[in-house]
């Protein structure tokens, strides 16, 4: 049986689950097993509902002290919660809590790890995953060696896929151990698309010059309903602040769409976007390095050309 | 205080990346190798800063791999460990690495140990976790700042769409990235006092890999740029919509 961590946040189920989950019955089809999903705490959204995106059963821990997350804890209950329902293969997303805990599930279940794989794996000869090394700048398909698997899919590698359906949801009862992490505060950005979520971004370079001219960028970014983002040099200048940052030391992201303004694009700012399906560069210097790694590009005073493309785009949606 | 600080060898950010041997063995020729920098920029540094608000504590590194890891390490020491400990061992199973590190950690007892947020050449981000499951310790990831107080540690850590603080009592585990501390150069003192620190190579246990490389590919080149004129911008949008269906 394929087991999908589906992960929550504030109640609400992460979109990043969603994909999870096709992932997940794509992999159960395959191997000819069910999909079923484990959920931690209590949210707001419909849990059979999530038979659409072709989840067979939902095993829920409805205990309220799971709505924090907690490592230890939630690695503690994944691997009962494994074990008693007879998972052969974990899924999980590979965003910031699945990074967190899914190792730590693999080691507890003796279960060999591929994190952040990027297809359904190949299981004509073994069970061998494709994952991204090197920032994205390569792939290596690795087998994992022991019986038990556990997966965790790189964001917007797979999509969300519909199917017709319902989950059926049943109780689990698991002990939970009593968490030792107080969370004395939370911070988030009012209003703003997560940018590790978003399904378009928009971001900016030294290109602009100033932290007074990024309004071309949140009005594009507006209309597109994106997240907003930018280059290394420009968080260092306290331009704008630092989880706007995308490069390898920074946020790496992987969204539908990766739209640069007056960003170079230095190799340690594609390795954080290189995973973008669609990227388009917009650079006055025809010699920039971005424009190889592009999709789109126009070369161009960003000044000019950003209100354009923003009209132009609400044209569209209107 | 006593703090372990992994240290793992990673080719240079900028190294080209190619395979040898039908694509199953990375290419190691004119590769520059560096520490990775979450484990050098973040941890590391968080760690000596924390060594100079309190003199007493002492920090020790720990690497996974054979000789030829031992200029990152020296190099880890002229930034400011106390002692290193090389676990002989090359092995790109990342449970086989945890459990040496696991088996150095229970027997130094350290009340910290930290790890970067993942090396920038397998970018598994799993050594952390991992730790923490071995040694049942509790483990905050991704954080971007960390103060501690006597036996308290009061970290924040990313979440989506912001930032969480949380506090917890040591011993703990702690994966850091970009906000925990600045980067630092070794000075010449730094140099010259690490060529004479010890480094304790110890040979690795006996554990079995879960997992094996099978071959490495290279992405597809890019097609190739489309270039559209500045003042068409409207063809941007038709493309963008209709051909890359990407709105």
């Amino acid at each position: 049986m394929v087991l999908i961590y589906i992960d929550q946040a504030d109640q609400q189920i992460k979109k990043s689950s969603l994909e999870a989950i096709s992932y997940g019955a794509a992999l159960a089809k395959q191997l000819g097993v069910s999909a079923e999903g484990i959920m931690l705490g209590t949210v707001t959204d419909d849990l059979s509902s999530l038979g659409k995106y072709g989840l067979q059963k939902l095993h829920h821990v409805a205990d309220t002290s799971l709505n924090h997350f907690d490592t230890k804890v939630f690695t503690h209950v994944l691997t009962d919660a494994a074990k008693a329902t007879g998972a052969t293969v974990l899924v999980f997303a590979h965003n910031l809590n699945g990074k967190a805990i899914a190792p730590a599930v693999a080691v507890k279940l003796q279960a060999g790890i591929v994190t952040g794989a990027n297809s359904l794996p190949n299981t004509s000869n073994g069970f061998t995953v494709t994952k991204t090394v090197f920032s994205g700048k390569a792939f290596a398909q690795i087998n994992i060696d022991t019986p038990i698997k556990v997966i965790s899919i790189n964001q917007n590698c797979f999509g969300v896929q519909m199917h017709d359906g319902l989950a059926t949801v049943e109780a689990l009862s698991i002990s939970i151990p009593s968490s030792s992490i107080k969370i004395t505060s939370t911070h988030k950005v009012e209003g703003d698309v997560p940018l590790t979520e978003a399904n378009i971004v928009v971001s900016g370079g030294r290109g602009l010059k100033g932290p007074e001219n990024w309004g071309i960028i949140e009005d594009l970014a507006k209309v597109l309903g994106a997240a907003t983002a930018c280059s290394r040099p420009v968080s260092d200048s306290d331009w704008r602040p630092h989880h706007e940052h995308v490069g390898q030391t920074g946020v790496q992201v992987a969204p539908n769409l990766y739209i640069a303004v007056g960003i170079s694009g230095a190799i340690q700012h594609l390795a954080g976007v290189n995973r973008s399906k669609t990227i388009v560069v917009i650079n006055k210097d025809p010699e920039a390095p971005f424009f190889k790694a592009a999709d789109y590009g126009i070369v161009g005073d960003a000044f000019e050309i950003l209100p354009v493309l923003t009209a132009a785009i609400q044209k569209t949606k209107a | 205080m006593k703090l372990l600080v992994c240290i793992s060898k990673t080719p240079d950010t900028t190294s080209k990346i190619a395979f040898t041997e039908g694509n199953t063995k990375f290419d190691e020729n004119g590769v520059q190798w560096i520490i990775n920098p979450y484990d050098e920029w973040y941890s590391l540094v968080r760690a000596i800063e924390m060594k100079e608000q309190d003199p007493t504590a002492t920090i020790h590194l720990i690497t996974v791999g054979e000789a030829d890891a031992e200029p990152i390490i020296r190099k880890a020491l002229a930034l400011g460990g106390d002692e290193a400990i090389r676990v002989n061992l090359q092995s790109n199973d990342s449970f086989v690495v945890a459990s040496q590190i696991a088996a150095i950690a229970k027997e130094g007892a350290y009340d910290l140990i930290l790890t970067g947020k993942e090396t920038i050449d397998y970018n598994s981000a799993c050594i952390g976790s991992m730790l923490s499951g071995l040694l049942d310790l509790p483990f905050v990831s991704l954080a971007n700042k960390m103060q501690l107080n006597g036996n308290t540690a009061s970290i924040q850590r990313e979440i989506e769409g912001g930032e969480e603080t949380c506090e917890l009592t040591l011993p703990a585990i702690v994966s850091c990235q970009k906000g925990m501390a600045e980067q630092r150069i070794p000075n010449m003192r730094g140099i010259m006092a690490a060529r004479t620190k010890p480094l304790k190579v110890v040979e690795p246990i006996a554990v079995q890999a879960t997992t094996s490389i099978q071959a490495y590919d290279l992405p597809p080149a890019k097609s190739g740029v489309k270039l559209v004129a500045a003042d068409n911008v409207e063809e941007l949008v038709r493309l963008l919509k209709e051909e890359a269906k990407a709105f």
